[in-house]
C-alpha cells in the first residue's frame, strides 16, 4: 500500500537520476526514458485500480503521525490525475524519440522530462499543503529548464515571461500558506479541512481563498492572469510544449478543485460564484484569442485557456454532477490537447512551418495524420459522439439543473467558436493545395523521417486518438469513475478519516 | 515586536512589487528577491513571535513546560529559502542569457512571442 503511493513519484525520480548518470550516452537515455515512463504508467494504473477497489488511502512518510509529518494520500481524483500524467508522460516520451533533436537530448532532455513528471505526480499525491508547494517548485524548475533548453531567442523570451509570472504565483501561494499556518496552526490538508469547518473568522477565510485563487489562477491560466501561456507555449519544440499543454495548467486546475472542495467550501455563495464568473470569462477570452491567431500552436495555446474555463466551470457550479463533469472534462482534455500538439509537430515536420498559410493539402499527403487530427479537433469542439461532446453535455446539463442559463449558453457558444477555429486549421492546413515553398526546409530536411522515427511519432498519436474515440463511444465507465471521484470530493469526511486515522 | 515586523513585511512587499513593475530586467530580479524575503519574514511573523524560549524539553520532563517558539515556521522558511535561492539563480542566468542574445535593454523590447 505504502509503496503504491510512493512509486509514481519514485519511478520518475529514479529514471531522471539514472539518465543523468548516462549523460553522454544518448541511446541509453532513450531506452531508460521509455522504460521509465512505461513503468510510471503501470504504477499509476495499479494505484488507480487499488483506490477504486479499496477507497481512499494515505500513508505517513517516515512514520510521523498525521498532522505532523508529510502525508501522501490518493483519492480517486488524485489517482485519475496521476494516471493521466503518466499516460501523457509515456505518449510524449515515445514521441520525443522521433522528434527531439540531438542537441537537446545531450543536454538532459530526458532527465528534466522525468523530473517534471515527478513534480506533477507529487502535486497530485501529496496531502500536505507545504509539500504541495515544494512539488510545485520541483515541477516549475524542471519546466523552466525544458522551456529554455536549446536557447533559441523566442524560447528565451517566452521563458522570461513564464518564469517571472510563475515565480509571482509561487510567491502568492507561499504568502497564503504562511498566513494559513499562522491562523490554523497546521498544513496537513485533512487537518486543515477539519479545523477550518469548525469556526474561523469568515473574513480571514475569504481573504485566504482569494490569495489561493490568484496563485493557482496564474498557474492554471484563468481569465485575467493567462498572458504567460500564449507567450511561451509555442516557443519550445513540440515534445516539450505537448507535455506542458497536456499537464501544467491542469495541475493548477487540480489544486484549485482540491483546495476549493476541501478547504474553502464554507462560503460557496461568494467564492464559487466568483469562480463561475471567472470560468465564463476565461472561456470567452480564450476562444476569442484563438480566433485571432494564424499559427497552429498559438491557436491551440489559446484553446487551452478557453478549455480551462470549462473545467473551472464545474467547480464553480459545485454540484456532484458538475464536479463529475469537470473531472470528465479534464480526462478528455488532457488526451485531446496533447494529441493536437503532437499533430502540429508532425505537420511542421512535413511542411516546415507552424504558420497556417504555409501549410496546406495535408489530407492528401498525410491521410493518417488527418484522421488523427479530425478525431482530436472535433472532440475538442464537442462534436458527438466524441469525448468532448459528453464532457460538454455533462457540464451544460449540470448548469441547467441549477438554472445557470447564462453559463450554459456561454459554454455552448464557446463550443461553437472552438469548432470555428478547428475548422480554420482544417481548411488551411489539411485541405487546399500545398503552398509552393512547402518542401521541408531547414530542420525538417536534417531530420528526414526514417521508418523507426515515423513509428515513434505516430504510435503515441494513434494511441491517444483511439483513447479519445473509446472515451466517446464507451463513456459510461469513464463517467462512472468521474462521478465517484466527484462524490469523494464533495464529502471530505472520508478523506479526513483516511489521513487522520486513529488520531483524535 | 509583531507590529514592527509586520511593517517591515509590508514595506518589503511594497518595494518588491514596485520593482517588479519596472521595465528594467535587473530591477525585476531584485523585486523577486525582495518579494521572496518578504514572504519568508511573513511566515515567521504570522506564526507568532516568541522571544528567548527555544523549543527544548528540559532533562527529565516529557514535554515542554511553558510555551516555546514554534520551530515549524523556521523549517518552512529554510525550505523556502533554499527553493527561492535555486529558482532565482536560474532566473538570473536566464535573464542575462536572454538579454545578451537579444541585445535588448528593456522588457518592453521583448514582444516578439506575445500575441
Amino acid at each position: 500500500m505504502k509503496l503504491l503511493l510512493i512509486l509514481p513519484i519514485l519511478i520518475p525520480l529514479a529514471t531522471a537520476a539514472v539518465c543523468l548518470l548516462f549523460w553522454r550516452h544518448r541511446k541509453v537515455q532513450r531506452l531508460l526514458g521509455t522504460l521509465g515512463s512505461a513503468a510510471h504508467l503501470a504504477a499509476a494504473l495499479v494505484l488507480l485500480w487499488a483506490v477504486r477497489q479499496e477507497g481512499i488511502f494515505a500513508t505517513q512518510l517516515g512514520n510521523w503521525p498525521a498532522p505532523f509529518g508529510i502525508t501522501l494520500v490518493a483519492d480517486l481524483f488524485s489517482a485519475i490525475m496521476t494516471v493521466l500524467a503518466a499516460l501523457m508522460g509515456f505518449a510524449v516520451g515515445v514521441y520525443a524519440l522521433g522528434s527531439i533533436d540531438s542537441n537537446r537530448e545531450s543536454f538532459g532532455y530526458y532527465s528534466f522530462f522525468h523530473f517534471l513528471l515527478m513534480g506533477v505526480s507529487g502535486v497530485f499525491l501529496t496531502g500536505d499543503l507545504f509539500n504541495l508547494y515544494v512539488w510545485f517548485e520541483v515541477m516549475l524548475m524542471a519546466s523552466f529548464v525544458l522551456l529554455a533548453l536549446g536557447g533559441e531567442k523566442p524560447q528565451l523570451e517566452g521563458a522570461i515571461k513564464y518564469v517571472t509570472l510563475n515565480l509571482i504565483s509561487s510567491a502568492l501561494f507561499l504568502t497564503a500558506l504562511g498566513i494559513l499556518y499562522g491562523m490554523v496552526g497546521t498544513l496537513n490538508m485533512a487537518d486543515l479541512s477539519r479545523q477550518m469547518s469548525n469556526g474561523m473568522h469568515p473574513g480571514v477565510v475569504s481573504t485566504l481563498a482569494m490569495l489561493f485563487l490568484v496563485a493557482f489562477g496564474i498557474k492554471s491560466a484563468l481569465f485575467p492572469l493567462f498572458s504567460w501561456l500564449p507567450a511561451s507555449y509555442h516557443t519550445p519544440p513540440v515534445s516539450v510544449s505537448a507535455i506542458f499543454a497536456g499537464l501544467l495548467t491542469k495541475v493548477g486546475v487540480y489544486t484549485l478543485i482540491r483546495v476549493f472542495s476541501l478547504l474553502f467550501h464554507q462560503d460557496v455563495g461568494y467564492t464559487h460564484t466568483l469562480i463561475l464568473v471567472i470560468a465564463g470569462l476565461t472561456m470567452v477570452t480564450g476562444v476569442l484569442g484563438a480566433m485571432a491567431q494564424n499559427e497552429f500552436r498559438r491557436i491551440l495555446s489559446f484553446h487551452i485557456i478557453s478549455q480551462v474555463g470549462y473545467m473551472i466551470m464545474g467547480l464553480g457550479l459545485f454540484t456532484p454532477l458538475a464536479l463529475a463533469g469537470s473531472i470528465f472534462y479534464i480526462m478528455h482534455h488532457i488526451i485531446v490537447k496533447t494529441n493536437l500538439f503532437l499533430v502540429s509537430g508532425v505537420a511542421r515536420r512535413l511542411q516546415g512551418s507552424y504558420q497556417l498559410d504555409k501549410l496546406g493539402g495535408l489530407s492528401q499527403s498525410a491521410p493518417g495524420l488527418t484522421i488523427i487530427f479530425i478525431i482530436s479537433a472535433f472532440s475538442l469542439a464537442g462534436m458527438p459522439p466524441l469525448s468532448g461532446f459528453w464532457a460538454k453535455l455533462i457540464l451544460v446539463k449540470a448548469s441547467l439543473d441549477i438554472t445557470g442559463y447564462l453559463i450554459a449558453a456561454t459554454a455552448l457558444a464557446v463550443g461553437l467558436l472552438t469548432l470555428f477555429s478547428m475548422a480554420k486549421i482544417w481548411a488551411a492546413a489539411f485541405w487546399g493545395v500545398p503552398p509552393e515553398e512547402a518542401t521541408p526546409v531547414g530542420e525538417a530536411i536534417r531530420f528526414q523521417l526514417t521508418p523507426s522515427k515515423k513509428m515513434a511519432l505516430y504510435l503515441p498519436m494513434i494511441m491517444l486518438g483511439l483513447l479519445t474515440v473509446t472515451i466517446g463511444l464507451m463513456s459510461e465507465p469513464f463517467f462512472e469513475l468521474a462521478t465517484q471521484a466527484a462524490e469523494q470530493l464533495l464529502n471530505p469526511a472520508a478523506y479526513i478519516r483516511a489521513v487522520l486515522e486513529g488520531i483524535k | 515586536m509583531e507590529v514592527l515586523a509586520a511593517i517591515v513585511v509590508g514595506g518589503l512587499f511594497g518595494a518588491g512589487i514596485y520593482l517588479l513593475l519596472s521595465r528594467s530586467p535587473a530591477r525585476l530580479i531584485i523585486g523577486l528577491v525582495l518579494l521572496s524575503n518578504a514572504i519568508n519574514l511573513l511566515i515567521f511573523v504570522a506564526a507568532g513571535l516568541v522571544r528567548g524560549k527555544p523549543p527544548l524539553i528540559p532533562t527529565g520532563a516529557l514535554s515542554a513546560i511553558e510555551t516555546t517558539a514554534d520551530p515549524l515556521p523556521q523549517a518552512l522558511i529554510l525550505t523556502a529559502i533554499v527553493i527561492s535561492f535555486g529558482v532565482l539563480a536560474f532566473a538570473l542566468v536566464l535573464f542575462s542569457r536572454t538579454f545578451k542574445s537579444t541585445a535588448a535593454t528593456s522588457l518592453d523590447e521583448m514582444k516578439t512571442t506575445d500575441t
